[in-house]
């Protein structure tokens, strides 16, 4: 029976499962959407790999991370549940060990990690804006008609890109309009919106650090060939995207659960893909805060209640 | 005459001995929550700080108890403080809220102008008075004792939450206190029970928090970060408290107690006061990267002027000192799981950083 890990990244937009061998090598992975439902995403997730790898396989650890870690971890059993910049920052060291620099563009978060010797120096995640990330991208995409898939080649296709306001991705639509209006091709413009992105990630994520290469470019936003010319032509470097920059954060928390190398791990088997599990929620009137309690239930048992400030109905639940 | 005063963590306990010396009728805001901050956002100006608004959520809520008469704290710039009690006095009028408000600030020409407002407040002969002031320093200086050893304790619990407990235990003991001598006995009483918690043998990371006052000491606009930061198996230090502003403000240091020397470790990256606490978070920062913590944690008002000068240096005394800085900006839209986030990322960054020299493994983190 081979021994896989397995990592969880539960984003806000994609679900991604990675399942590792011993020797750390990607054994299969999955990526799928969210679409705001993280515990189906999770089972039909792990359900996919399954299928794929077989059932004939004992789980030595599981690692969660993303924006659904905490639900993720109680909802599989997880060994180590880490957050997104440490999750990415070691499977990034991990493929490309000289690594100084990395640039995560997710679905509503774009991170930027300094890395020195191989340790984590400095980092930033964009704060008040998500002009730039993957959501954005998608729903442009969307209104231009053209598949997300689609995008990055065309772009590439560009032989003038426009310059388009990229400080607000509403504003930034409201350029576009105006450039598609006055009949610019709509390979210019897409090329203009991925500098415009650009421009906005290194001003407001980038700003102030100090960003030397080898720079990886990861997160689902690193499959658009047109935001990756963009950031080599801005940065005067080719930036490096990684075999499996879609899964990175599942990847490096696959990495963390290997090196945590439990004796038994937490993982609760591989039925856990057909069990009920349901979320609930209700406001809490102990005191002026009205915490909104969030459970997660397996049938009628309570696994795990999160949420509030007081830790009374948290530590109630605590399995 | 019902007097009220905004909240700033602890504080209210020392405001209430005091003003209750003076032999004023004292109503305490209720304890901040959302709704004190969904009150205070809804009639503040959206581009005002986070204490202006907080501080108007626990006016409107006073009011409710009766109250009609605020003290609140004025300044003399570049800090926004300065005149928020204006601001709030303008905005209470509008919602048709008639208060007296008594405003503490430096005398702009003479001592006097202090003395006038205590004297229009005073109803008790002064000897009370100084006994006031004396018991509530005592109060104080009782409460940031305790709150020490809760910073230390946090990271070392084996039941997350016990020695939180014992520390409002012992606040509301310590509000019913009348003498020097139930303080003692409430502060031993505490100490003892926090000395029994079992603990865990682990050597934790410590992490400074400096920046501006309020932001550090409330924690509804902190989001409860030292107790996030203890749970992450932190122990917290910070310069400022309650007594030590006391001391270094109002009783111009004289009491034996460490007090801010920005003047000394700030420059030569900031060389003069730039209003609020700006100056003291770079000195803060340098003096206790200098002795040994591992990270520090800058924490401001969104569009605090004074903290986004000492920001803007922060990177220089990283550079120097090669202890990492994180600031973090706080406003009534910060949220949680950012928050969150950001804590692990820090901690995690730190840790690794600490044990790389120990742990050459594969991924060195």
């Amino acid at each position: 029976m081979a021994t896989v890990y397995l990592g969880i990244d539960v984003g806000s937009v994609s679900t991604n499962v990675v399942a590792l061998d011993k020797q750390g090598e990607v054994l299969h992975s999955v990526y799928i959407r969210t679409h705001g439902q993280p515990i189906k995403a999770l089972q039909d997730g792990l359900r996919q790999l399954i299928s794929d790898l077989g059932k004939n396989i004992k789980v030595g650890g599981v690692g969660t991370t993303g924006s659904g870690r905490t639900l993720a971890a109680v909802l599989a059993g997880a060994d180590v549940v880490k957050n997104e910049i440490t999750a990415h920052a070691v499977a990034s060291s991990y493929l490309v060990p000289e690594v100084q620099t990395v640039i995560e563009i997710g679905g509503q978060d774009s991170k930027i990690i300094i890395l020195r010797n191989g340790v984590v120096t400095d980092f930033a995640m964009n704060t008040v804006c998500a002009a730039g990330t993957g959501s954005f991208l998608d729903q442009q995409a969307a209104r231009l008609g053209i598949p997300i898939e689609e995008f990055g080649a065309k772009a590439l296709n560009a032989k003038n890109a426009v310059r388009i306001a990229g400080r607000c991705a509403v504003f930034a639509e409201s350029d576009m309009i105006h450039k598609q209006q006055q009949g610019h091709p709509l390979e210019d413009i897409l090329a203009g919106l991925c500098e415009a992105l650009v421009r906005n990630y290194l001003n407001n994520v980038g700003k102030g650090k100090e960003i030397l290469a080898p720079i990886v470019f990861q997160g689902g936003v690193a499959a658009n060939d047109g935001m990756r010319q963009a950031f080599s032509k801005n940065l005067g470097v080719d930036v490096i995207v990684p075999k499996y920059y879609g899964v990175m954060g599942a990847f490096g928390s696959a990495l963390l659960a290997k090196e945590m190398y439990p004796k038994v791990s937490a993982f609760r088997g591989i039925d856990l893909t057909e069990r009920e599990f349901s979320t609930g929620g209700f406001e809490c009137s102990g005191c002026a805060n009205h915490c909104e309690i969030v459970e997660l239930k397996e049938g009628k048992k309570v696994l795990a209640r999160w949420g509030d400030r007081c830790g009374k109905w948290s530590n109630a639940a605590a399995v | 005459m019902k007097v009220t005063f905004p909240h700033m963590g602890n504080l209210w306990i020392v405001l209430k001995t005091l003003f209750t010396h003076l032999g004023l009728d004292v109503v305490v805001p209720p304890p901040c929550t959302k709704r004190t901050m969904e009150l205070g956002v809804r009639y503040a100006p959206e581009s005002a700080c986070l204490p202006l608004k907080v501080n108007l959520g626990n006016f409107l809520e006073a009011r409710e108890l009766g109250a009609d008469t605020i003290v609140m704290a004025g300044g003399v710039g570049p800090c926004r403080i300065g005149y928020y009690a204006a601001v709030q006095h303008e905005i209470l009028k509008d919602l048709g809220y008639e208060f007296d408000m008594v405003v503490f600030e430096p005398p702009d020409v003479h001592f006097s102008e202090v003395w006038d407002k205590i004297k229009y407040l005073n109803r008790r002969p002064w000897q009370e008075g100084v006994r006031g002031v004396i018991l509530a320093w005592q109060k104080a200086c009782a409460i940031d004792a305790l709150e020490q050893q809760l910073h230390r304790l946090r990271p070392l619990e084996e039941k997350p939450g016990q020695a939180d407990l014992i520390f409002r235990k012992a606040l509301e003991k310590i509000d019913e206190a009348n003498d020097r001598r139930s303080i003692k006995r409430v502060y031993k009483e505490a100490e003892s029970e926090l000395n029994n918690i079992h603990r865990r043998s682990i050597n934790p990371l410590r992490i400074a928090i400096v920046g501006e006052i309020y932001t550090v000491l409330e924690p509804l606009v902190n989001l409860d970060m030292e107790k996030r930061l203890g749970r992450l198996g932190v122990e917290v230090v910070r310069g400022l408290f309650i007594s030590r502003w006391i001391n270094d403000n109002l009783f111009k240091g004289i009491m034996p107690l460490p007090n801010h020397h920005p003047e000394k470790t700030a420059p030569p990256y900031l060389n003069h006061f730039v209003g609020g606490h700006g100056w003291d978070s770079v000195g803060d920062a340098v003096a206790f990267s200098r002795s040994g913590c591992d990270g520090v944690i800058q924490l401001a008002p969104l569009t605090c002027m004074p903290e986004i000068v000492a920001h803007s240096v922060m990177p220089s005394v990283q550079q120097d000192t090669g202890v990492p800085i994180m600031t973090i900006y706080l406003d009534e839209q910060t949220g949680e799981a950012g928050l969150q986030t950001r804590l692990e990322a820090f901690v995690d960054m730190i840790g690794r950083q600490k044990n790389n020299s120990l742990n050459k493994g594969i991924i060195n983190i």
